[in-house]
């Protein structure tokens, strides 16, 4: 019982420590979900954050940013992982432009680590989940134990 | 009596015609200004400029830029430097300088691959691109940033991109 209010209060920690994050508050970002090497971040649309001002599709670039630390927080809540992290490397596929007004969501699963090295997969999507508008895979460190 | 060469522009007007043409580009896009990006063009040459502010701060302890920041950073100022190989050739060419906010569609990233060189400190950071493929449809385009030590680059990327359709 202890140990679950300790673990909820850590999981706590790790949600409030994203959302202090200033460039993670200045892009809007949402955190839904950072457990076990899985997390949701979502980024409601808004006018500055838009690429194209003739259609108010998003720029790219917060999209990778948005990608950027759904996946970091992915490695950060794994427990093999768990801790500090830096982005190694992160490569992003941009399947079509996100629909200008509806939120972006991305889900992040840190699904291998080494001792050196946590790999990460994401997708994100907007209103019509079943076509997503970007992928990523990312590589991020591991803090020494 | 005549020569047959035509007298050279006043460099006032040259530099005024280019310098709409750029802003006409960059200030169009709203993500560019949230960031506070500017863009500074020697002749053909830009290089992007990311002044530090507290609101690209990713890791408050360190404290260090945040990846995300990067990475858009390096993004805009690939698909800037494409949009201006485009809009260079034809300004020089004769063509009017398009308004503010209407700069010529831009190239949309297909893929973009970032590699994270050193940690991002809090202060200034620069970048340039290297476009080394344009087609009719697809682009490749190298892009660096540094800070205090060009030689000590922060984050480089590699992208593909498709380019806008254009008439003709």
């Amino acid at each position: 019982m202890a140990n679950a209010t300790s673990e909820r209060a850590e999981q706590q920690a790790v949600e409030d420590f994203f959302a202090a994050l200033p460039h993670a508050a200045a892009l809007g970002l949402v955190v839904e979900k950072m457990e076990n090497g899985e997390a949701v971040i979502s980024m409601p649309w808004a006018a500055k954050l838009v690429g194209d001002p003739a259609t108010g599709v998003v720029h790219g670039g917060s999209v990778s940013a948005l990608m950027d630390t759904c996946c970091g927080g992915a490695v950060m809540s794994h427990q093999q992982a768990g801790g500090a992290t830096a982005t190694l490397g992160l490569r992003i596929d941009y399947m079509r432009p996100a629909t200008p007004g509806q939120t972006i969501r991305a889900e992040a699963t840190c699904h291998h680590v080494t001792r050196t090295v946590a790999f990460v997969r994401a997708v994100a999507v907007d209103d019509d989940t079943a076509r997503p508008v970007a992928t990523a895979t990312g590589t991020f460190t591991v803090s020494a134990a | 009596m005549t020569s047959g060469r035509l007298a050279p522009e006043p460099i006032q007007v040259v530099k005024q015609r280019r310098d709409e043409a750029l802003a006409a580009l960059v200030g169009g896009v709203p993500y560019i200004g949230f960031l506070g990006v500017r863009f500074e063009r020697r002749g053909d040459e830009l290089t992007a400029i990311l002044p530090f502010a507290d609101s690209l701060i990713g890791n408050p302890h360190l404290p260090a830029l945040h990846g995300g920041a990067t990475a858009a950073f390096l993004e805009m100022t690939a698909i800037i430097s494409l949009g201006w190989a485009m809009l260079w050739p034809r300004i020089e060419g004769g063509a009017p300088v398009p308004g503010p906010g209407e700069g010529p569609v831009l190239p949309k990233t297909i893929d973009f691959t970032i590699d994270y060189l050193r940690t991002g400190l809090p202060r200034d950071a620069y970048a340039r691109a290297r476009i080394t493929r344009v087609g009719r449809r697809y682009a490749s385009v190298l892009a660096e940033a540094w800070q205090d030590n060009r030689d000590r680059p922060i984050a480089q990327a590699a992208g593909h991109f498709l380019m806008p359709d254009t008439d003709g």
